[in-house]
């Protein structure tokens, strides 16, 4: 094969890390002592996560309203039980579509948008959405959760349990899937043409992108995956508040997004690992006070690991297989035959 | 030099609040032509450049792009109509590789970039063009390095690539040879001479031995309007030009 030809083939392959991270989490489960809800909580967020990194990492767009999709994924997920659709895997599909439509308006919304301004923005609608469904009690029962949701069993066949077993295997089972499809898609031409208007929007539209349709089109499918972490968590928990959409939540995804490192898909995963184990241990040193370490986390991370954790890892892999300068990433490339 | 006309410009005026900065300007390229556009810091160059390419919006006036009134199009529909551009600023996507760079240049072209799961390493013919296009501007060996990486004389070689790989019919360059020696300016300007094929070429340039020596036509610009215009000696000869720019 010629040499650019290999060059994007490597790019598309799937390399050892990639089996290994998700064989992990199968492994994880036949751990007798796994704690498959904490688990189950780390996939959500992780997925999550991945649809700030859409957004973030692949098209260079902030937004402190993510929180937004994914509590209208886990709102829909509980009013499609409570009105008596309790299939959890249509139920999962048709919240994402419902989010990703939202997205796609909220993409017009905010289309010539940058910076604060679009922080500012997406801020608000997130806050909008959140005032109005913690005060409308009688529609979502407020701070007490949407009343008379369950799930039927998955596939007809496996109930969801106290312990989580069915939860966790079907959170992962459907993180994976969506994974797989976003992996392809930020593979693609699409996926090369959110980079190129992340790094370059002029030179794209010179270029003749239709920059503006691309920029729907991801916040659309960032919400869509937003919106189905959301049915995630309403469909594993069985229960959904106004939690889901707030400003918190907005927040700690993208904290979780940069601790992991954004543009790499996995590092949403790996944030969430670390986000939420650190949470769970500090919370348990101090019930109180143990954001004050996630921000200290953050800022050392930020400090040390520009680009989060996951790139400093690989670059310290990197180093000690072969003990060059950065550059070894790049080797010369040959003479590219026409 | 034939007679069809690929650019035309008439009375292109642009005004920010009372201030008019490009005062009703008659301008034609002819199909093929290498034309240079001249003139001192102000004189509207750059702006030219930005109203023709659809970067700033016309006050008043028209533009014709291949025969077709782009006056109000966008950026993208003129690109479309057969339009290309360079930067006086590098405009690249510096995290890219050129080959990326490239490869996404010839999507865009051939409108492969709505979203999909089929990976751009499978479309081997585009990206065997990709490669053999960058070979040709001489970056075959960087192709893998980020751009941001590479050395500005090679970004400069391939800002005028990108625009050249949509083939386009008209191609506008914005100061090509900014910030390079001049050793390099003239290989650059060598390399537009033997790539640019068919393409119409309207360039700013500052370096009079480039415009004297690449144009084949030169028009003088001066506080936003047109001083002059001809070939590259009549222009010389010009006791206006001489006077208002050549200062001798």
């Amino acid at each position: 094969m010629s040499a650019h030809r290999l060059y994007f083939a490597n790019q598309a392959r799937w390399s050892g890390w990639e089996l290994a991270f998700w064989l992990a989490w199968v492994v994880a489960f036949f751990i007798p002592q796994s704690n498959l809800a904490l688990l189950s909580q780390i996939l959500i967020w992780g997925l999550f996560a991945v649809s700030m990194d859409l957004l973030l990492g692949y098209r260079g767009l902030p937004s402190f309203g993510q929180a937004a999709f994914f509590g209208i994924g886990a709102y829909t997920a509980g009013y499609l039980s409570k009105f008596g659709w309790t299939e959890p895997i249509s139920g999962l599909l048709v919240s994402g579509a419902v989010a990703g439509v939202v997205g796609l308006a909220a993409g017009r919304v905010v289309r010539g948008l940058h910076g604060v301004a679009l922080l500012m923005v997406t801020l608000g609608l997130n806050s909008l959405l959140y005032d109005f469904v913690q005060r409308s009690t009688e529609l979502t029962g407020g701070d007490d959760g949407l009343p008379g949701v369950g799930f039927a069993p998955v596939l007809g066949l496996f109930k969801f349990d106290m312990i989580g077993r069915t939860g966790y295997l079907y959170t992962l089972v459907a993180c994976f899937v969506i994974f797989l499809l976003l992996r392809a898609l930020v593979r693609s031409p699409y996926g090369l043409a959110l980079l190129g208007a992340r790094d370059n929007p002029r030179r794209m539209q010179m270029l003749g992108a239709p920059i503006d349709r691309d920029l729907t089109l991801v916040m659309g499918l960032s919400a869509a995956v937003a919106g189905m972490a959301g049915a995630l968590l309403t469909q594993t928990t069985q229960f959904v508040a106004p939690e889901v959409l707030s400003f918190q939540r907005s927040a700690d995804v993208l904290v979780i997004l940069v601790i992991g490192g954004a543009g790499f898909l996995y590092g949403g995963f790996i944030g969430a690992l670390a986000f939420i184990f650190l949470r769970d241990l500090f919370a348990a040193l101090n019930p109180i006070y143990w954001y004050f370490w996630i921000g200290l986390l953050l800022v050392l991370t930020v400090t040390f690991f520009r680009r989060g954790l996951l790139p400093a890892l690989a670059d310290l892999w990197g180093h000690r297989r072969k003990p060059v300068a950065v550059d070894a990433k790049h080797p010369k490339s040959q003479e590219v035959a026409p | 030099m034939t007679a069809a006309t690929v650019l035309q410009t008439v009375g292109l005026t642009k005004a920010f609040g009372g201030l008019c900065i490009f005062k009703g300007v008659d301008f034609s390229l002819q199909a093929g032509e290498r034309h240079a556009i001249i003139g001192p810091n102000g004189a509207g160059k750059s702006t030219f450049v930005h109203l023709v390419s659809g970067l700033l919006k016309p006050t008043s006036g028209s533009i014709r792009l291949m025969g077709q009134d782009v006056s109000r199009a966008t950026p993208q529909q003129r690109v479309r109509a057969g339009l290309g551009r360079t930067f006086q600023i590098n405009t690249l996507f510096p995290s890219l590789s050129p080959l990326q760079s490239i490869a996404l240049a010839l999507c865009e072209r051939d409108g492969l970039t709505a979203p999909s799961l089929r990976a751009l390493a499978r479309r081997v013919d585009l990206l065997d063009e990709a490669a053999a296009l960058l070979a040709r501007f001489g970056l075959a060996a960087d192709g893998e390095r980020p751009t941001g990486l590479l050395a500005y004389g090679k970004q400069r070689v391939l800002e005028m690539a990108l625009a050249l790989s949509l083939k386009p019919r008209v191609l506008l360059l914005d100061e090509p040879a900014a910030g390079l020696t001049t050793a390099q300016g003239h290989e650059l300007f060598d390399l537009l001479t033997e790539l640019a094929g068919e393409t119409s070429v309207l360039f700013i340039e500052h370096d009079m031995a480039l415009v004297f020596g690449y144009a084949q036509r030169v028009t003088v610009l001066g506080g936003g309007a047109l001083l002059a215009q001809g070939t590259p000696d009549d222009i010389r000869a010009d006791p206006v030009v001489r006077k208002a720019y050549l200062g001798h």
